[in-house]
């Protein structure tokens, strides 16, 4: 039955009558649906396994073990610090990438992003060679400061900085590039210092693209686990972050693995509501 | 610069003692297109840069500010050469088309923002912010972001902005382009305001005729990245000297050869199998005697239209045809075309006696003392 044009619409029928009204789009392709189903079953099944095999009733006790608190602590505490690393040195790699143009650009920025394809645990025996006892500079940093740097938190932190500041710097690019340069002339014809420029105009317009790059930075740095257990070991109340832990928990103690599992899980919920508020406000 | 007569009251080179706040020549080359322009401008004078888009009218204003370098020539503020100073070094104030109000701050602290990097404290910067804005009937608005503001209200601010590095030169680029039509009338008289307080040189870019009208003291009509006219605004308006103009102002531009107060205009290219009989290049008379190489202009409500050919009056007749008719305002635009092409603008009553239609044989008249002739 066609609605008909120019009735006076009650309220009751208005709602139903629009959907009527809409020009239906036919049905979506099966080619497409069937494999778009699957997966995300895929995606989906293992957490609800998780959730489902999850000791609920131990849960708290399991919690509050010691060697469950020291390696969340040391995975968030490692992964922050990672993080502001990853800023202070990302934030102006991907500055100079975006607003300068030296020479060698394009190379910089394919090395800067090929640890983002580099398997971590190549990262960590990379890391190993440059910055270990023996390594290119490591070596150095024994002799003249006394400084071994694998096998200690700040080995941690490094392993996370190397495969996680690609992701900062990226996302931090694309948002300078994406962002009205006019801004910034405008502040230079207000007689702004370059520096100042950054400072008080591209900084503060660029901000919710640097949280971004943060928040997927901290993740990445979170769940790192080749390079730190190659560079850094894995050393229970030191080097030993949480999916060091779940690995080594599986081995012994699955249902401990599982609690471990599900504390990371959540912790990558908070970082995606967090990211899908970001990207709905834009 | 091309001589000027009457009406024009300009300080020339010939002896006039104040250096000029700003004098520049730009040179710049982009690709195939190159910017030769040179500008004076006297303390507290408005000079409009008018021309159609890409003439170079806004890379001649981002040259002046220095955000886009030149290939040549030189910038010179009071004298001193600033030709290579970076921007911020400029004594510049810039209100760019979209105003360009920084997002992330109030009013008060956008306007503040230049005095800021000038190195006043954070409170006197405010306080001059807060005078500016106070002085544009701003005050109630100085805390609200600029998004929340309207069109008017952010040209203003974006007004303060500038003014408040206190500037030697403030440049404005489309200034009006940002508005709607309703609001653009009360804007634009409320700039002209503004400006006119401002004692230090000014220069703004603008393709509508009736911004530069307004708001200028000076117009440079600039057209391939050269200046083709400069004058008061009203000897430009009544003496076009290039057909880009002329259409700007409304008016038929001839240019022709005067002898006493006879002109032979050019032949134009389209040539006449119109049936007028008579070829070879169009004559026009006009009141007062010239000699050489003249320009002739006529409104096109100066030009009458009769079926047949007139006796009496009108001392300028041609046989032309019909291209065209649109509406304009209350009247209706003929487009002719033949011996010479030129607009008249007839009363649709008139239009509808003649029963004009396309293609049909008009004879056009103009008295001669509605033709201005000056020299071309």
């Amino acid at each position: 039955m066609r609605p008909e044009r120019g009735s006076g619409p009650s309220a009751a029928s208005t709602g139903t009558r629009e959907r009527a009204l809409r020009a239906r789009g036919g049905r979506p392709p099966w080619i497409l649906v069937l494999p778009a189903l699957v997966g995300v079953a895929f995606l989906v099944l293992p957490m609800v396994g998780l959730l489902v095999r999850a000791p609920w009733s131990t849960l708290g006790g399991r919690l509050l073990q010691p060697q469950v608190l020291s390696a969340l602590w040391l995975s968030l505490s490692t992964a922050t610090v990672a993080t502001g690393l990853c800023l202070l040195l990302g934030v102006p790699l991907a500055w100079s990438l975006a607003r300068t143009d030296f020479p060698g650009r394009r190379l910089v920025r394919a090395l800067v992003t090929v640890p983002l394809v580099m398997p971590p645990v190549v990262g960590g025996v990379a890391l190993l060679l440059a910055l270990g006892r023996n390594g290119l500079l490591g070596r150095y940093l024994d002799a003249w400061f006394g400084i071994t740097l694998p096998f200690t938190p700040a080995a941690v932190v490094l392993a996370q900085v190397f495969v996680a500041m690609p992701f900062l710097v990226i996302s931090v690019e694309g948002a300078l590039r994406g962002a009205d340069r006019r801004y910034e002339e405008a502040a230079a014809t207000l007689g702004a210092s370059r520096t100042a420029v950054f400072t008080r105009v591209t900084l503060p317009m660029v901000l919710p693209g640097i949280g971004a790059g943060a928040v997927l930075c901290w993740a990445r740095a979170l769940g790192e686990f080749g390079a730190t257990i190659t560079f850094a070991g894995n050393f229970p109340g030191t080097t030993q972050t949480m999916p060091l832990a779940v690995y080594v928990a599986m081995q012994r103690d699955p249902e401990a693995a599982i609690v471990l599992s599900l504390v990371l899980l959540l912790v990558c919920l908070a970082v995606l509501a967090t990211l899908r508020e970001r990207w709905t406000n834009v | 610069m091309r001589p000027t007569d009457d009406a024009s009251h300009q300080p020339t080179a010939s002896g006039v003692p104040a250096t000029p706040a700003l004098e520049a020549d730009l040179r710049l080359r982009r690709g195939s297109f190159t910017l030769e322009v040179s500008l004076t401008v006297q303390p507290g004078q408005i000079l409009a840069l008018l021309g159609p888009n890409g003439a170079g009218k806004s890379s001649a204003l981002r040259a002046l500010a220095g955000l886009v370098p030149l290939t040549g020539g030189h910038v010179r503020f009071d004298g001193r050469d600033q030709t290579t100073a970076p921007v911020e070094r400029r004594p510049i104030g810039m209100v760019f088309q979209d105003y360009l109000l920084f997002p992330h701050m109030s009013a008060l602290d956008n306007v503040a923002f230049g005095p800021r990097r000038q190195g006043l404290s954070r409170a006197a910067a405010r306080e001059r912010a807060a005078g500016l804005l106070d002085h544009m009937g701003l005050s109630a608005h100085a805390r609200v972001r600029p998004r929340r503001l309207s069109g008017g209200q952010a040209q203003r601010v974006a007004l303060a902005r500038a003014l408040a590095v206190r500037p030697r030169l403030l440049l404005l680029d489309e200034p009006m382009a940002a508005l709607d039509a309703s609001t653009r009338i009360d804007v634009r008289a409320r700039l002209r305001h503004l400006l006119e307080e401002f004692d230090g040189a000014t220069v703004l870019v603008t393709h509508d005729p009736l911004d530069a009208m307004v708001l200028a003291d000076r117009v440079a009509v600039i057209e391939g990245g050269r200046v083709v006219q400069q004058g008061v605004p009203a000897e430009v308006a009544r003496r076009p000297r290039t057909a880009y103009v002329a259409r700007l102002v409304g008016l038929n531009l001839f240019r022709g050869r005067a002898e006493g107060t006879t002109v032979t205009l050019e032949e134009t290219e389209t040539e006449t199998e119109t049936g007028a009989g008579t070829g070879g290049p169009a004559l026009v008379e006009v009141h007062q005697a010239h000699r050489g190489p003249a320009l002739v202009a006529f409104p096109p409500r100066a030009v009458a239209l009769y079926p047949c050919r007139p006796h009496g009056s009108p001392r300028n007749v041609w046989r032309l045809r019909v291209e065209g008719t649109e509406r304009f305002g209350d009247q209706v635009r003929v487009h002719l075309a033949g011996r010479l092409s030129l607009a008249a603008d007839i009363s649709p009553a008139a239009l509808a006696e003649l029963g004009l239609s396309r293609g049909d044989a008009v004879w056009a008249g103009v008295k001669a003392a509605e033709v201005e002739c000056y020299p071309g």
